[in-house]
């Protein structure tokens, strides 16, 4: 709701963490990607409140701080999940059929890439090129590589997850 | 100037022009797209691009025109860029254009026409699919990624105009887009909807949802405050459909907030009244004009005198006001005639009246961003006065320094140089206590002072007790602060003082407005360019309203009721004998009928059950009244207490004129018929007075009463009607050549002997404080998306904005209370209590509540008091109620 925007910084549980980081450094633009490395260093990923608790300390449009933010690739907007889903897109994976496999991915999970289910089980992410493009298209489940996968495999793989 | 040629024809381009704006000014044409008129060159596009001779290949945007520049516009090399800027934009684009809301009226087909489309190249690179999701949750406009070219038009407007900085680019490469933190619906954004971006993106991408083009338009002021925003109404098959701002308007050079913008819809709500309504056996019947004025002429008749109460509107025009004053006084034969600046800017008028000589803000909005110190106390611009927000921020972006006063943190307090929370009610103490800086820092004018100003000695005497100590011990401001904000204001050389509700409402809010006053004599700044002081006027007309006399003391251009020869005046020229008793204030209007003094009322365009303070109290008046007539739009919450209730017309559907609070009079012109049998407000009170044998009242349209104001008041004698066509005009205009007055007091003051009157001010608390049963202090204030009760609660996109009355608190007092943010609690004082959530905020000092006054269902002013009105302008201390708040 509109009228309610107006309120930052009210409590989140990440705000005394937050602030021990801006502590350190100047209230200046030019901290901005410093700060936001080392928010994401102790949080995980960068919640949107920490981002609007930045963006006022520094003065920057909290807005501007997500537009540079997501210019960068190693920002995360979203928890990790326990279980980490690297799919990849690399050129022998891609001729090979990446592209469904990530939209199946994406429907078992229910989640985007950057995102994490409900529950951070898992997350998603796309990589370019895992390195085992005889194996082609292929993706890693939690630290294990799953090869030649089709949507059949990739079904098999996240069956019983709850969307 | 500098002489230049574009493809060998000469051209002068002005001081600071780009080769585009020297070329566009010429009539020339060269494509573009992320170039806007009001914003900074961004030279993002690449569609601009021109040949300099010497230097190749530049943005035109971007290039400042110097003499004896030569631009080619059309050579191979140029076509060749633009063609693969424009053929990489219609890739991406969504180009459904017979289905798009800016077909006809969009940059991209503009140049795509101009530069041309290679077809077979076209269809290769079409985007056949959309690929984004369309963002649908603003309520008045809708985002389209598909259709978005990546100018920026709106990420600049949004930061550089109107200052929310709500979106920016995000994301890079192929994926780049516009988006808000966390890529979110705009809806949950810091945007505040108010259309500014949509009405400069080139493209379909940001549309509005209402989509009817008008078949006409009109140019017309705003209804929805006292900035006066000059707009076109747009129309077609009899329903307003548009909203645009005027660029001509020196006031709001095109810019409309939300309300503005987006607010009509309330004009053609089937809720409207249509028909007279009598009520029989306590409930409304439909009734002809002639039943409704017959009863009416009938019944106002045996209230003659002073048992009889008048309230009109300072929502309707000054011709309005001025034949409704006329009818109180020369028919009704009494001075009991106000208006609900009582609830507001009294205070302003009597306290700029003493200090000045007149109750009028001394500049222009035009003159803000000239200043080089802004000092905002009591008022919160950017929600309650949004297009007054906007220059704000331009002053800011010029360099000037910020100031901010405010019990609550309000938006401004980012763009601030200095901001201090002062507790409610103290605000004597702060300014005496500046004041006192200024004077013993020798920061002060001399020179002013000695030829313009009464009373110095006796304010360097009042100014003593307000030490640092007395001032950070009352107000709860740090005293350094207190120093540097009087550094600031003094040092300054234009320095502009603006306030509003949060000066006024209060006890003492007549000398809250002396203290300010104090400050601008202390200093000199009055009188000149960008200095000054300004009220921030609440509705469209408040001005208006008091100027045309709807007060009880004075007839039009404050000639006073006291003074034997305005009356001999008006005897004459009204023809009937008038009563010299004083009349009473819309408050003690209403504490008189629990005496039994006033018996009658005919209350026009206002709903005094919900806007005046300790509202049990003013519903059990209005029960006991004996007899009640309400006229408005809408069937508002006190016409439900009336007995007879009349259609009356909204702005959209009459001619006349209201006045800003920069003192000028504007147009309100004709765009549809009323609704059913709804007449303008003066037709109305005419008829009534006409039927009671009035003299006077025959006018055939409102430019004769403007006419006879004119007669009857030098402020007023060089305003007519056909000179408003050519703009609006500031009042004093005492004759036909004059050209209206932008700065007053230049040379003297407006008052008795010509000097303004420094005021030795002492510190008087608020009536109310906080106790062990009422332990937190409300103050109240109004939403950006509501103009108080009936006309905006009728627009649903606005209620879908604001949908319901919340309870601001500091997250220490609602962690003490157990209450978390959303929770439903109960507000009580010792008049009254409400039910409504709780918001937790941080923009709050602790100890301190706020709510705003919009809804009938939780009605805030049940809660606030009228123990102790202001001694000279009668106004209820709306900003200080002692207040309990419960988790239920
Ligand atoms: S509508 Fe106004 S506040 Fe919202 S994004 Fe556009 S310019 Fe910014
Ligand atoms: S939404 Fe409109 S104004 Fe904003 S970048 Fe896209 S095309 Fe330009
Ligand atoms: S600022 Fe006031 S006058 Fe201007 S559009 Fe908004 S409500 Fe209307
Ligand atoms: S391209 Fe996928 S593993 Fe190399
Ligand atoms: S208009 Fe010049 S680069 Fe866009």
């Amino acid at each position: 709701m509109a009228v309610e925007i107006a309120a930052t910084g009210s409590g989140a549980p990440s705000e005394s963490q937050v602030g021990a980081i801006l502590a350190k450094h100047p209230a200046e633009r030019s901290a901005l990607i410093p700060i936001l490395q080392e928010v994401q260093a102790k949080l995980g990923y960068l919640p949107e409140e920490a981002m609007c608790q930045v963006a006022e300390a520094l003065g920057v449009p909290e807005a501007n701080v997500y537009g540079v933010a997501s210019f960068y690739a190693q920002f995360r907007f979203a928890p990790i999940g326990r279980k980490q889903v690297h799919v990849c897109r690399g050129t022998a994976c891609h001729v090979g059929g990446a592209p469904k496999i990530l939209a199946e991915v994406k429907e078992r999970l229910g989640i985007g890439e950057g995102e994490s289910t409900p529950d951070r089980e898992y997350s998603l992410e796309t990589v370019a090129c895992i390195g085992c493009c005889a194996l082609a298209p292929c993706a890693v489940v939690d630290g294990k590589v799953e090869a030649k996968l089709t949507p059949k495999k990739v079904r098999e793989l996240f069956q019983g997850v709850q969307r | 100037m500098a002489t230049i040629s574009i493809d060998g024809t000469r051209v002068e381009a002005t001081e600071n022009r780009t080769v585009l704006q020297a070329a566009l000014d010429a009539g020339i044409y060269i494509p573009h797209l992320c170039h806007h008129p009001d914003l900074k060159p961004v030279g993002m596009c690449r569609l601009c691009v021109v040949e300099l001779e010497g230097r190749g290949i530049v943005a035109s945007c971007e290039a400042a025109a110097q003499d004896g520049m030569k631009v080619l516009t059309d050579t191979p090399q140029v076509q060749k860029v633009r063609q693969v800027a424009l053929e990489l934009l219609l890739t991406n684009h969504d180009s459904n254009c017979l289905a798009c809301a800016k077909n006809n009226d969009c940059g991209l087909q503009k140049v795509a026409a101009f530069i041309g489309v290679d077809e077979a190249r076209f269809k290769q690179l079409r985007m056949l699919t959309p690929q984004y999701a369309i963002d649908d949750s603003n309520p008045f406009f809708r985002r389209d990624p598909n259709k978005c070219v990546l100018c920026g038009i709106c990420v600049r407007t949004c930061a550089e105009i109107q200052g929310s900085a709500a979106i920016d680019y995000a994301f890079r490469g192929f994926a780049t887009a516009i988006s808000t933190l966390g890529n979110k619906p705009i809806a949950e954004s810091k945007c505040q909807s108010c259309g500014e971006c949509v009405v400069r993106c080139p493209t379909g991408a940001l549309a509005p949802k209402e989509t009817r083009k008008p078949s006409k338009e009109v140019l017309t002021t705003c209804t929805f405050c006292g900035v006066g925003c000059q707009l076109y109404l747009g129309a077609r098959g009899g329903e307003i459909v548009s909203a645009r701002g005027d660029r001509e308007s020196p006031v709001n050079r095109g810019h409309l907030c939300v309300k503005g913008r987006f607010g009509y819809s309330f004009i053609n709500s089937p809720e409207r009244l249509k028909t007279p309504l009598i009520k029989k056996d306590g409930k409304f019947v439909a009734a002809t004009w002639d039943e409704a004025l017959d009863l009416i002429t009938r019944k106002f008749a045996e209230y003659k005198g002073d048992q009889f109460a008048v309230m009109g509107s300072s929502r309707c025009t000054n011709e309005d006001n001025y034949v409704l004053m006329k009818f109180t006084r020369a028919v009704m034969g009494t001075n009991n005639v106000d208006n609900c600046a009582r609830l507001c800017h009294a205070p302003t008028v009597t306290g700029l009246g003493a200090s000045f000589g007149a109750g009028g803000g001394t500049n222009t909005i035009a003159e803000i961003p000239g200043a080089d110190c802004l000092f905002i106390i009591g008022c919160n611009p950017t929600h309650a006065h949004p297009v007054v927000g906007m220059r704000i921020r331009a002053a800011v972006g010029n360099g000037a320094k910020l100031i901010v006063a405010d019990p609550r943190r309000i938006e401004l307090g980012d763009n601030a140089t200095l901001s201090m929370t002062q507790k409610p009610g103290t605000d004597v103490a702060l300014l005496m206590g500046m004041a006192r800086v200024i004077y013993s820092e020798g920061l002060h004018n001399p020179q002013f002072i000695e030829e313009r100003c009464d009373g110095f000695k006796e304010f360097v005497k009042a100014m003593e007790p307000f030490t640092l100590d007395f001032v950070e011990e009352t107000t709860g401001v740090p005293r350094e602060q207190v120093v540097e904000a009087a550094r600031l204001y003094a040092k300054s050389d234009r320095a502009l003082i603006l306030w509003a509700l949060g000066i006024t409402e209060h006890s003492h809010g007549t000398d809250n407005v002396m203290a300010l006053a104090n400050l601008a004599m202390l200093t000199g700044n009055i009188g000149r360019p960008s200095c000054g002081a300004m009220p921030l006027r609440g509705q469209n007309n408040v001005q208006g309203a008091c100027d045309l006399g709807v007060i009880p003391n004075a007839f039009h251009g404050y000639q006073k009721i006291a003074d034997p020869a305005a009356i001999e005046k008006f005897e004459k020229a009204w023809d009937c004998k008038l009563s010299t008793s004083p009349g009473l204030g819309m408050v003690e209007q209403l504490q008189q009928t629990l005496t039994g003094k006033i018996k009658a009322y005919y209350l026009v365009g206002i709903d005094p059950a919900y806007s005046v303070s300790d509202a049990n109290q003013v519903w059990e008046a209005l029960r006991q009244a004996e007899f009640v007539v309400a006229q408005d739009i809408f069937l508002s919450g006190t016409a439900e207490f009336a007995d007879v209730v009349l259609p009356a017309t909204s702005f959209a559907e009459k001619d006349g004129t209201f006045t800003n609070l920069e003192r000028r009079l504007q147009r309100i012109r004709k765009v549809i018929e009323p609704p059913g049998e709804a007449k303008a407000d003066w037709w109305i009170t005419c008829e009534i007075a006409r039927r009671m044998g009035g003299k006077g009242f025959d006018y055939n349209d409102p430019s004769e009463i403007l006419d006879e104001m004119g007669r009857l008041s030098s402020w007023f004698t060089g305003i007519n009607f056909e000179r408003l066509d050519a703009g609006g005009i500031q009042w004093p205009c005492p004759s036909t050549d004059h050209p209206g007055t932008p700065i007053l007091h230049t040379e003297r003051f407006a008052t008795a002997n010509g000097k303004g009157q420094l005021a030795p001010l002492v510190y008087r608390p608020p009536v109310d404080s906080a106790d062990a049963e009422y332990p937190i202090i409300l103050t109240t204030g109004r939403s950006l998306y509501h103009f108080h009760l009936a006309m905006t609660s009728k627009v649903p996109g606005l209620m879908a904005l604001h949908p319901e009355e919340l309870v601001w608190m500091h997250p220490k007092d609602a962690r003490r209370l157990g209450i978390a943010d959303g929770d439903k609690v109960k507000v009580s004082s010792e008049q009254g209590e409400v039910d409504v959530r709780a918001k937790v905020t941080k923009d709050m000092r602790p100890g301190t509540a706020y709510m705003t006054f919009h809804f009938y269902e939780t009605p805030t002013n049940v809660l606030t008091h009228q123990k102790s009105l202001d001694p000279v302008s009668k106004t209820p201390e709306y900003k200080v109620t002692a207040i309990r708040i419960e988790r239920v």
